[in-house]
């Protein structure tokens, strides 16, 4: 049998350190010793396909039973690529974020913030054949947390991604363009490389924007690829 | 090339995505040996690691409308976690190796800037003698953090510790 084609190994300085140590939660909590490298094997280069009959997608987080929550309607839409540019077809995103005023749906957010009985701030949907995606949400509010004196989380929502392997896994965080709080944001600052950072803010676009009803935010994003087609035998 | 967008820590309120349900990868009926994978995890002052969960992936047996092979668990406040699944068999690795059974596994939660990977292996199977990965880890006892031990039928125990002393090895996939 052949040998799996590898995925690249992450370019250097685009991921965060898990040693970073403005963000206090880390402190404790990342290994002290460097990763064992494992060459890929089948276990690395395949990965959970989910289907929309046994995940049922949720592209519209601000209805709940016919009731509409409350804040700034947002569309949130993109493109999943992997490094080469090639679409990521028919893959499951999760997102979740905090409502309007900035209050988790969570019974440890004890913010001082209204809760919205119409938002539960949790969505589900797939990439169509093209890697395309688009979910209709409330633009989350700032909430601060208890990291450092007067610290604020930036508005941002929480987007999870399988892609086609296990290798290819990704959680990560969508930003807001303009937001003066993430100069002082240690997760957002936890990325070296200023491309990569800011590749996590995004973009607001007048295309995905639809008239008399939502702004558009465009959130593109790249997963592992690796720069290779498969032989076929 | 664009180079991969970067993680950023799923953060402590990642339970509003929580399906329970995804902890037992039997529950679409999967057949084979059915096994529950559990364990504690801990940080570097030896507290439970909270505001986590373990996603699990196998490679065998296969994914199937039966079997996910990927399942998802709370990481509850006591570090423990705890998964239903169908025991592995060996898979091939690279070249002519053959795998032992195993289990890979990420580590997620607030304070953990990118998911961590590791892999949960049987004790007491002939193959982890001969297992590409394990055989790679020079120290037994560095080895012996990948293994899960057999606590009960049926119940594999493997704990995960993030820092410091006996430290899990952790992957670089």
């Amino acid at each position: 049998m052949s040998d799996p084609i590898p995925y690249r190994p992450y370019a250097p300085d685009t991921q965060p350190s898990l040693d970073s140590p403005d963000y206090l939660g880390t402190r404790r909590r990342h290994p002290l010793r460097p990763p064992h490298k494992l060459p890929h094997t089948v276990t690395e280069t395949t990965g959970p396909a989910f289907s929309p009959a046994l995940f049922p997608p949720t592209a519209d987080m601000t209805i709940i039973d016919g009731r509409r929550a409350l804040g700034e309607r947002i569309i949130v839409a993109g493109r999943i690529t992997d490094e080469d540019g090639r679409p990521v077809p028919h893959t499951m995103v999760e997102i979740w974020q905090a409502n309007a005023t900035g209050r988790y749906h969570h019974p440890a957010d004890q913010h001082d913030a209204p809760l919205d009985p119409n938002f539960f701030g949790a969505g589900r949907v797939f990439t169509d054949a093209d890697g395309r995606y688009k979910v209709v949400t409330i633009r989350p509010g700032a909430y601060p947390w208890p990291n450092h004196k007067n610290a604020w989380r930036p508005n941002h929502i929480h987007f999870s991604f399988f892609g086609p392997a296990f290798a290819t896994r990704l959680v990560t965080q969508m930003y807001f363009p303009g937001d003066p709080l993430l100069a002082f944001d240690p997760i957002y600052n936890a990325v070296p490389d200023l491309a990569a950072r800011e590749r996590l803010v995004s973009v607001f676009d007048l295309d995905i924007t639809q008239p008399d009803y939502a702004l558009g935010y465009r959130f593109d994003v790249v997963l592992r690829g690796r720069g290779a087609t498969p032989m076929e035998h | 090339m664009t180079a991969a967008t970067a993680s950023q820590t799923i953060g402590p309120y990642w339970h509003l995505i929580e399906d329970k349900s995804w902890a037992d990868l039997t529950r679409f009926g999967a057949e084979g040996e059915r096994i529950v994978l559990t364990g504690t995890v801990i940080d570097g002052d030896g507290a439970p690691f909270v505001d986590g969960c373990i996603e699990i992936w196998q490679a065998d047996p296969p994914a199937s409308d039966s079997f996910p092979a990927f399942g998802r668990s709370v990481i509850d406040r006591y570090g423990n976690y705890h998964l239903i699944t169908v025991k592995p068999g060996p898979v091939p690795g690279r070249g002519n190796a053959q795998q032992a059974p195993h289990i890979a596994i990420n580590v997620m939660g607030r304070g953990l800037m990118h998911h961590l990977v590791t892999r949960a292996y049987f004790g007491g199977e002939a193959l982890n003698a001969t297992d590409p990965l394990l055989t790679s880890i020079e120290e037994p006892s560095r080895r012996a953090t990948l293994i899960a031990r057999n606590d009960a039928p049926g119940v594999w125990r493997l704990d995960i510790r993030l820092q410091g002393g006996n430290e899990t090895v952790f992957l670089d996939i």
